[in-house]
């Protein structure tokens, strides 16, 4: 399910890439006369969201769980390339920097620890079909809504407004989520940091008897904390009537052990 | 100089092949193709034969600080050169070795790992500044496309790990990417540290806002981070004293312990443009890329070349941090496992926090001579 | 207060500079190589090298096919046969080294009585194809006479510690 979403979603993210992109399709025409121009750009976006859409599917459909997550991961890739299309080159990036470069390593990680067998758990794979196709028409009745309104999405400009190719827009969006989507934001934030907080201390279970090293004691210690050098003279001076060979040295301090 | 060398290469060479091969309509969008690929070209060939060099540098250095001599024999034309011809002898050497793929291996991942490690360490050079003018994308957010780059590095060394079918090469991968998302965070922190004190995530812009003498640099405010940053950076390429990625005396080599040939030199290649890429980072973010250190000091200041700013100056600061790199190797030895993600989630990143805070505070009070 | 010290000495990386230090005079220290070819570590007298068979001064071989060698060697790595030559003395009709399994232990050249078989100090041969490796009767008679005077020399110079 988890899986069919994320589908759904990078389709969804691909589908808001193309109505954008025919938003400000004409308009720009109508400025630069670029069309051969934005024609390779059309060619590019559906090369990206044609591998898309596949390796998405793939990411449902493949046996093996660690090609499953690396299909995610040139899906997460391809999207990130639309963006860039979009001239969202800061959402782009994050998207590759978050999902493909921390998310999926840690995904990686997981599945290849546990080596799971998907076999038994794809027995019910067909008995999910009616919930995935629900979600599934729900999530395409809501984007052709969407699509089908004048707003392309709420709160954008209009393609006319949208600022110049060489605008930070990375800037833009920092103002815009420090003013107008202050609470939203750190609402966010918030949430994220219970979260975090939350799963360390689910996670932090530790036996009473568990012994394990601690680094940060082993590292400051130092040669004289472990270690005390003590002058001694280098042998006893040979006692009378010895001959002060070695053995007989050990002997003499048996004999005084007993003494004791 | 070099705009002209660009220029000249695209009016003399590029346009007529141009004018003569491309489709009608299409000739400014074909010739601006060509001119990146030069570019490209013009970054690749010369980091690939700092790679191939840097190798030769390494085994050189350490064999010195070791007293011996390393590789003096192999040269050209029946010289020795000082042994200058062995990075090519071992290029030559790894080329006709043929390449193994194990029994039980996932033969395409097998093939495609070490393609997924290099890619992103030679596509993060597209943003790196040489010089004023001089860099093939000056996006805006250089930061985040290098920050981004070099976390997807750790692709290739877990699909190596796992598509080798070897319990090593999958203990190496596991390690590594252990490590790598553990210092990618101190790493992020640092470079916020750097674009807080810019005001920029534009390479360019971080280098010009740091314009000045040596003690205008970020180093100086942004010391801790500094160091942070650049330890970070020989964690997050695996090199000692953070190898226990390949830790030859415990799990052979690693995540290429099954590769051979030219798929194995493809990783080491990776690894070597990493260590590159890192000393030039560390170079431009906190040692003013290309401006000189003498630029506005009293005496000499004055003197032409030596206060200019050119790229031999970047070239210069980027080699210092690349002796640095295995001035390390040679003299410390390999980090416990523990102790490393002690030191990357323990020490790191609240030193890069803190600083964060720190910096931030020196920003808004615009403390001289940094951010006045 | 030490700890206090301690703790800002692991921060300012004290240590780690110090060992850079100590690396960092090394870099400049005389370089100790030895450059193989061109120049030779010195070599002892009681090297053990490539083996040979010696012969007396008047052309006769040692050997007596006593296998005392053959019975000490603790690799196995000789073979001999022997039979009756026609003037009634016992003598090898083969007597084979592999220098593949040889150790170079020298018990052969210890057990011999008649001081035949010796381990000489040449060191620079190898072999290009299978069998190169496997010296034979022939082979060793040939090291002994081509190093008979250094093999000479060493055995006298060792004299006194037989």
């Amino acid at each position: 399910m988890v899986a069919l979403y994320q589908v759904m979603a990078i389709y969804h993210f691909g589908r808001r890439g193309v109505c954008l992109y025919g938003g400000g399709y004409v308009e720009q025409e109508r400025k630069t006369k670029n069309w051969k121009l934005k024609m390779l750009e059309q060619v590019v976006f559906y090369i990206f969201g044609a591998v898309l859409v596949t390796s998405a599917g793939m990411v449902v459909t493949v046996r093996n769980p660690v090609h499953a997550a690396l299909f995610l991961v040139l899906a997460f890739f391809c999207s990130a390339a639309i963006w860039l299309l979009l001239q969202a080159e800061f959402l782009a990036i994050v998207l590759v920097l978050v999902y493909v470069g921390a998310v999926m390593v840690l995904f990686l990680f997981v599945v290849m620890m546990l080596n799971i067998n998907l076999a038994p758990l794809r027995e019910g794979f067909a008995g999910f079909l009616p919930v995935g196709l629900f979600v599934a028409a729900l999530m395409l009745t809501a984007m052709g809504l969407i699509v089908s309104s004048d707003h392309v999405l709420p709160g954008l400009p209009p393609a006319a407004a949208q600022p110049p190719i060489d605008a930070a827009n990375t800037e833009l969006l920092g103002k815009t989520l420090f003013t107008e989507y202050l609470y939203p934001f750190e609402i966010a934030g918030a949430i994220l940091l219970v979260a975090i907080i939350a799963a360390i201390s689910l996670t932090m279970r530790k036996p009473a008897a568990q012994r394990t090293p601690k680094p940060e004691k082993q590292v400051v210690v130092k040669r004289d904390t472990r270690v005390r050098l003590v002058n001694m003279e280098s042998a006893s001076p040979p006692e009378k009537g010895d001959s002060g060979g070695l053995s007989q040295r050990s002997q003499g301090g048996k004999q005084g052990d007993n003494s004791d | 100089m070099f705009e002209y060398l660009f220029d000249a290469i695209r009016d003399g060479i590029l346009a007529p092949v141009v004018a003569m091969v491309a489709p009608a309509g299409y000739e400014s969008y074909t010739l601006y193709t060509l001119e990146t690929l030069v570019k490209i070209l013009a970054i690749l060939i010369p980091l690939l034969l700092s790679v191939l060099y840097l190798t030769y540098a390494e085994r050189r250095i350490i064999g010195l600080i070791q007293c011996r001599i390393g590789p003096n024999r192999v040269g050209f034309f029946g010289r020795r050169v000082w042994g200058l011809g062995q990075p090519i002898a071992d290029a030559v050497k790894l080329l006709f070795k043929e390449i193994i793929i194990p029994t039980g291996a996932n033969k395409r991942l097998f093939i495609i790992a070490p393609l997924l490690s290099v890619a992103p360490s030679l596509a993060a050079w597209a943003v790196v500044p040489f010089d004023d003018t001089l860099v093939l994308a000056d996006i805006n957010a250089g930061l985040l496309y290098i920050l981004a780059l070099t976390s997807l590095a750790v692709y290739g060394v877990i699909i190596a790990g796992w598509a080798s079918n070897s319990k090593y090469a999958f203990l190496g991968a596991m390690r590594s990417a252990a490590q790598i998302v553990a210092y990618e965070i101190a790493m992020g922190f640092a470079l916020v540290c750097v674009l807080i004190a810019a005001g920029s995530l534009n390479l360019g812009e971080i280098i010009s806002s740091q314009s000045g003498s040596i003690l205008h640099w970020f180093w100086l405010p942004l010391l801790p981070i500094f160091l942070v940053y650049f330890i970070s950076g020989v964690a997050e390429t695996n090199r000692a004293p953070f190898d226990v990625a390949e830790g030859e005396s415990e799990i052979v080599a690693g995540f290429h312990v099954e590769y051979g040939g030219m798929a194995f030199s493809i990783f080491f290649m990776a690894e070597y443009a990493n260590m590159i890429l890192i000393s030039v980072l560390t170079a431009v973010l906190f040692c003013g890329g290309w401006l000189s250190p003498f630029q506005g000091l009293p005496l000499i200041g004055a003197i032409p070349y030596i206060s200019e700013p050119s790229i031999l100056w970047l070239l210069i600061k980027t080699s210092v941090f690349l002796f640095l790199f295995l001035w390390f190797r040679a003299t410390f030895p390999r980090y416990r496992y523990d102790q490393i993600m002690r030191l990357g989630w323990k020490v790191f990143l609240p030193i890069t926090i803190v600083w964060i805070v720190v910096i931030a505070g020196m920003v808004v009070a615009r403390v001289p001579p940094w951010f006045s | 207060m030490q700890k206090i010290k301690d703790y800002f000495q692991s921060l300012l990386l004290w240590e780690l500079l110090k060992g850079l230090r100590l690396t960092g005079r090394y870099l400049f220290k005389r370089k100790i190589t030895v450059q193989y070819p061109e120049e030779k570590t010195p070599q002892s007298y009681r090297f053990r090298g490539l083996h040979a068979l010696r012969r007396y001064p008047n052309g006769e071989e040692r050997c007596i096919a006593c296998k005392l060698c053959e019975a000490v060697c603790p690799a196995v790595a000789i073979t001999i046969e022997s039979e009756e030559r026609d003037d009634g003395t016992r003598r090898t009709t083969r007597y084979d080294i592999d220098l593949t399994k040889c150790i170079f232990c020298g018990f052969c050249e210890e057990s011999c009585p008649v001081d035949s078989i010796v381990e000489t100090r040449i060191y620079e041969y190898h072999g290009e194809k299978r069998g190169d490796l496997l010296m034979t009767k022939q082979k060793l008679l040939e090291v002994g006479d081509m190093a008979e005077d250094q093999i000479a020399e060493d055995r006298a110079r060792e004299a006194m510690y037989r």
